[in-house]
């Protein structure tokens, strides 16, 4: 584990993806990031964001190239094990509608980490003080999720990505419904609990107000560039 | 938590899912009902006579005579004349008699004149003999031995007086008012149409129609219960009797002799014979029922994926959800079988206490109008099988939107399409 900084978080060369039904394809020449680094990935929507996704988190096979998540080589894996890798090492965050309507809060939390098969016992008290440390109280906790408003539930779907403590948080748009203070502070502790975690984040967005909170920038239009510095 | 996942996800889908549950529910109770009626009403038959090598009665099929002397079901065509059974149990070859006289009843139990001997020879299910729960054999003319059923039913103990009444309806208008009956022994338990039998002598049966002609009192020549026990009570006719041989060997031999006998036309059956005929003629009506009760579980299980295919359309977003929360296809497979079997157990469940229930309440009226008696045991090595296939069925039938769950949660990827 000593040398695991010098694995990247994620590795992808010469990344080609054929979307048949559109005729349309994307190339994505180079990508690399650094275990805790943060990738604000812009562009408008139809530009191929969800494919990029897709491909990152092994749910979708790219016809050439190479893609490795902490040194494991996903463009290699049987369609099984990338399930597995990503329960374990990604976790996923969606524009809304996150939640699972008939589940507890707390239940649609500890369904990430019961898919990456950690166990209950320990999962259970992280899942509490992680949807506590996102704003979300107590009382909340037992409730349906479909009885929280979008923006909380938005921070539990935060926690659920993060509570198996994956490497990767892959999110797209999750502010898109929050009010502006909301949106800031759901930022702030969904970045502190990525570093917490030592975990990389690709977040997908078109505010730009946002791109304060990354180091690194993707442009869906110009992917030749590779990620840029902000 | 695939269980927790399973058990929320078809209370928030409650209102098809109870439908669904209702239509499975009735069709198993159809099908468990249907084969233990099948099985059960196959022991309760082949159990009813048991140790007789034949029996006799006035000449008509085997079926109605088997029918009438044994289940106590219909009436006999003709009488055989006390002289003609006189002669035949004088056959070297015949071990015992039991003499049968049927035709009258006692709020709607049969009424059956005998001897001594039934209570000694007579036997049922693997060769028992009947026991008494409480009492003795008659001795006396005005005295009788009750069936279970019928001490039960209605609350008679010993030492009673009951009317017979003529006839065998339920109701009857003429009655034997003037020579009651007193109770001298009740019968354990046989689960035959012993149970539901008043046994008397065949003298008392004499006395009760001695002042009766043509099925009705004799204006003016009424006798009373003394006087009747003066009179000649050796009866002039009985309905049929039974035969235990020396040697089941000689079976056939008497049975063409009594066939052949002169005197009067009879007919000599095989219990075992008869009983595989009559079964043969029902058994075939309930393999029938039995296919029509398995297409409609087919057809509720059918109903029940159509259900599921159809909720597959507006669960896309939960299998999505699941699919991003990390959760592999197969999972979503397993999900979708799981609530399949959870809809198939709840409906045996609920199958097995609706059958019970209909059995409970059917028992009484089951014994009484067809002579079948039903234990309220269903659980047997038969219904394990079927509910076994059901099990298997459902899983089958499920596997459908099952696939569909796998094959889309591989295509769609992470994207949820509204």
């Amino acid at each position: 584990m000593t040398d695991k900084p010098k694995i990247p978080a994620i590795e992808l060369k010469q990344l080609r993806f054929y979307y048949q039904a559109a005729g349309w394809q994307l190339n994505l020449p180079a990508l690399t990031l650094k275990v805790g680094e943060h990738l604000f990935v812009r562009g408008a929507s139809g530009s191929g964001k969800t494919t990029l996704l897709n491909l990152l988190s092994g749910i979708a096979q790219p016809i050439s190239g190479e893609l490795y998540i902490n040194g494991q080589p996903l463009h290699q894996l049987s369609s099984g094990k990338r399930d597995t890798l990503r329960a374990q090492q990604i976790g996923v965050v969606f524009q809304q509608l996150n939640l699972i309507p008939y589940l507890s809060v707390l239940d649609n939390t500890l369904l990430s980490s019961h898919f990456a098969g950690q166990c209950k016992a320990d999962s259970m008290p992280r899942a509490i003080a992680l949807l506590r440390r996102l704003g979300l109280a107590d009382n909340l906790h037992r409730q349906a999720a479909n009885a929280l408003s979008v923006g909380q539930q938005q921070r539990v779907a935060i926690a659920r990505a993060l509570l198996p403590q994956p490497t990767l948080l892959i999110a797209d748009e999750p502010t898109s419904a929050l009010d502006s203070e909301n949106r800031d502070a759901f930022m702030r502790v969904m970045l502190a609990e990525a570093d917490a975690n030592g975990c990389t984040v690709i977040f997908v967005s078109h505010d730009q107000s946002l791109l304060q909170y990354f180091n690194l920038q993707l442009d869906m239009q110009r992917l030749e560039l590779g990620a840029q510095p902000c | 938590m695939l269980m927790k996942l399973a058990r929320l996800s078809l209370w928030n889908r409650r209102g098809t899912v109870l439908m669904t549950w209702l239509s499975l529910t009735i069709s198993i109770a159809l099908l468990l009902g249907i084969d233990h009626l099948r099985t059960e009403a196959k022991s309760s038959f082949t159990s009813t006579v048991s140790g007789t090598d034949l029996i006799v009665g006035a000449r008509s099929g085997q079926l109605n005579l088997l029918l009438y002397s044994v289940f106590r079901i219909g009436n006999a065509t003709a009488n055989i004349s006390w002289p003609s059974y006189e002669r035949i149990i004088k056959h070297p070859q015949i071990a015992w008699s039991i003499p049968l006289s049927l035709g009258d009843s006692h709020r709607g139990y049969r009424v059956m004149g005998t001897t001594g001997d039934y209570f000694q020879y007579y036997r049922y299910a693997n060769s028992q003999l009947l026991n008494f729960a409480a009492g003795q054999p008659f001795n006396g003319v005005f005295e009788t031995v009750l069936g279970a059923e019928v001490a039960s039913k209605l609350g008679y103990r010993l030492g009673e007086q009951i009317e017979l009444s003529h006839g065998v309806g339920a109701v009857s208008f003429s009655q034997h008012k003037d020579k009651p009956f007193t109770v001298v022994g009740i019968l354990a338990r046989t689960g035959t149409p012993v149970d539901q039998t008043v046994h008397v002598s065949l003298q008392a049966i004499e006395a009760i129609h001695l002042d009766w002609q043509q099925g009705a009192p004799i204006p003016g020549r009424q006798l009373s219960a003394e006087q009747t026990l003066n009179q000649d009570l050796t009866p002039k006719s009985i309905t049929a009797f039974m035969l235990g041989l020396k040697s089941r060997m000689a079976t056939f031999t008497v049975q063409r002799q009594i066939n052949e006998f002169k005197q009067e036309p009879l007919t000599a059956i095989l219990p075992g014979v008869a009983l595989a005929e009559l079964w043969q003629m029902l058994g075939m009506v309930e393999n029938l029922l039995l296919l029509i009760s398995l297409l409609v579980l087919l057809a509720a299980l059918v109903g029940m994926i159509t259900t599921l295919l159809a909720s597959m359309k507006e669960r896309q977003r939960e299998m999505a959800i699941l699919r991003a929360a990390g959760a592999h296809p197969w999972y979503l497979f397993v999900l979708v079988q799981l609530e399949v079997l959870l809809i198939t157990l709840m409906s045996m469940i609920s199958a097995a206490a609706l059958l019970w229930l209909g059995l409970y309440l059917l028992q009484d009226t089951l014994a009484a109008e067809f002579g079948l008696f039903i234990r309220l045991n269903i659980i047997s090595m038969a219904t394990l099988y079927w509910a076994g296939a059901v099990i298997l069925l459902a899983a089958f039938l499920a596997a459908i939107p099952g696939i569909l769950a796998y094959r889309k949660a591989v295509a769609d990827g992470l994207t949820v399409r509204l």
